[in-house]
């Protein structure tokens, strides 16, 4: 049995009928990642002295006899702009690239709280700006099923990582897409939060009123798993929700049957690849094979997503990253003649291209005389959006899209004109607008054998009914146990 | 929307970023393209239409006003780029 291919669910079951020990779990993961990241680059910093020691300490729980809590021993790994107490977190920027953070997030704290073997700090784009992992500072992350294409972004290091077996599963965040894309263009589940459901304590802000964290994983069972680990209030958090704990695995393997599926006809018009059109067609006829009462219906106002997510997540991120100042933590720059010039030193040598660019349209954005016309209007355009989902969910479960438009691109192939790149989060966007949850599943493949994701989005707090429905999906093809021939 | 490499240099300041003339001509197409992208936003019509700050609504998050012990001072001061008795060092600003 090659160990690493395991899922997590799958560990847990082995490791509890003690067939299995955490460190064999852990260096079977360790010695593929020794073969094998060389090739795909996911993992920015290991930390596999800690992950051998953490699955020690787990064996040893299990030879005295101590029943394990789920997912305790079960080697992951972290994005790179989840802050880790004593381990480098750089957000794969030159800015940070030796930022060792004095405290854990919330979400580290719960992976080390129940004891799972972390392997290391994954690859992303800077700041997690970006769609491709191809604005990293450090690497450029492989797609594992096509190394000359990207793993979309800006979690691509945490999906290709889950993808090649390179962790068990992932964690990584979702501002406009960058846990969905990703899991889309490697075939693996990455589930995005409602907003508030997942504390951001520890998170580096990018764009504070969209971002969440969610995991990225083998399949739905895992992701069920894994949000019932990272989910809960957190007071360093003043957005996280006070909602009562619950199982999200529980709904799992529930009949579907009558389940009300509303396919907004924009999200398969103009603009979306042929074969992605197909997969997704033909995941419809699976959903009405299980008995789920698929209709169609119309958003109008979703094209204003986009443009309105623009304005609104650069408007943050240039307030958000105004910090980075080279005075307390991070880089700064040499050779200065003032406190001013320091800053604008530090800042121009410390950012990369696509950051700068967002400070600046941000910037922009907020700038007197232009503030009502784009930022206020995307703000309000952002209640529209809202109100067009809340009247979806009166007659529908489940809202099925496509989660990306296409499928992986070349490396290299998007990356002269930034709008090219935009477009790429045109089916994901709105849900970070609306602050609901929404899954992406493998459906398929395109005709050169790249993964195509199905999105299912739910109602504010629905996360249970798309993960029922995702795990049907899954049940019903298996699209989640194919894995790349690396 | 027609966007001035002025005005791009003006904003790059606000920033505290430096562009080179040759940044600021690249910016400046770039930031014209998203802009002009983003002026779709106009044809809505959005009179009386709160904006929405906050997707998910939550109010007057509260905590109890309790002494607690922070980071401690050192450990923090290990990211500085430059320190200096305890305290973060920065260029003189007065005179």
């Amino acid at each position: 049995m090659d160990l690493c291919k395991l899922t997590a669910h799958e560990s847990m079951d082995l490791l509890a009928k003690k067939e299995v020990t955490s460190q064999e779990l852990t260096r079977a993961v360790i010695e593929r990642i020794e073969s094998v990241d060389k090739q795909v680059e996911s993992y920015i910093t290991n930390t596999f002295d800690y992950a051998m020691e953490t699955a020690k300490a787990v064996d040893a729980k299990i030879a005295a006899g101590e029943k394990l809590a789920p997912l305790e021993g079960v080697p992951m790994a972290i994005k790179d702009n989840i802050c880790t107490k004593d381990i480098t977190t750089t957000c794969a920027s030159k800015m940070l690239e030796n930022f060792v953070p004095p405290y854990d997030a919330f979400v580290a704290k719960k992976v080390k709280a129940v004891g799972a073997p972390i392997l290391g700090k994954l690859n992303m784009d800077e700041f997690a700006m970006g769609s491709s992992t191809e604005t990293s500072y450090f690497k450029k992350t492989k797609n594992p099923y096509d190394l000359t294409r990207v793993p979309g972004g800006s979690s691509g290091g945490s999906a290709a990582a889950v993808s090649a077996d390179l962790a068990m599963y992932a964690l990584g965040s979702d501002t406009g897409g960058s846990i969905r894309q990703p899991a889309s263009f490697c075939g693996v589940v990455g589930l995005k939060p409602t907003y508030g459901l997942v504390s951001r304590f520890g998170l580096v802000a990018f764009a504070s009123s969209l971002d969440q964290i969610g995991p990225l994983a083998k399949d739905v069972t895992d992701a069920a798993l894994v949000m019932n680990l990272i989910a809960g209030h957190d007071e360093m958090d003043s957005t996280s929700l006070n909602v009562p704990e619950t199982d999200y695995t529980s709904e799992l393997g529930q009949d579907i049957k009558g389940l009300r599926i509303g396919v907004p006809e924009e999200y398969l018009g103009e603009g979306i690849d042929e074969d992605v059109k197909t997969r997704i067609q033909d995941a419809i006829k699976v959903y009405e094979g299980l008995g789920a009462r698929v209709s169609y219906f119309s958003m109008r106002m979703s094209k204003y997503a986009l443009p309105a997510y623009y304005i609104i997540s650069s408007a943050e991120a240039s307030s958000n990253l105004a910090r980075y100042d080279g005075v307390k933590y991070g880089f700064r720059a040499e050779g200065f003649e003032d406190l001013l010039d320091m800053y604008k030193k530090t800042r121009s040598e410390g950012f990369g291209s696509e950051v700068k660019r967002r400070i600046m349209l941000g910037t922009y954005a907020l700038s007197s005389g232009y503030y009502d016309a784009y930022y206020k209007k995307a703000q309000q355009v952002r209640t529209i959006i809202k109100n067009d989902f809340d009247a979806a969910f009166a007659n529908y479960d489940v809202v099925l899209t496509p989660t990306s438009p296409i499928t992986s691109f070349k490396i290299g192939e998007k990356t002269t004109d930034p709008m090219q790149m935009y477009l790429a989060d045109i089916c994901t966007v709105s849900i970070n607008i609306a602050g609901l949850p929404a899954v992406s599943i493998p459906c398929g493949f395109d005709k050169n054998n790249l993964p195509v994701g199905l999105q299912l989005i739910g109602d504010s707090f629905a996360e249970k009914t798309i993960l029922k429905a995702a795990y049907a999906y899954e049940k019903a093809t298996g699209f989640s146990g194919v894995r790349p021939s690396l | 929307m027609k966007i001035t490499t002025e005005e791009v240099k003006y904003v790059a300041n606000l920033a505290r970023l430096n562009v080179t003339d040759e940044e600021a001509e690249t910016l400046r197409a770039q930031m014209a393209d998203i802009i002009t992208f983003a002026d779709a936003l106009s044809e809505i019509d959005t009179a009386g239409i709160e904006p929405t700050n906050h997707a998910i609504k939550v109010e007057n998050v509260l905590r109890s006003d309790t002494v607690k012990k922070s980071y401690d001072r050192d450990e923090l001061l290990k990211n500085a780029p430059a320190k200096q008795a305890g305290c973060y060092t920065v260029p003189r600003i007065v005179e």
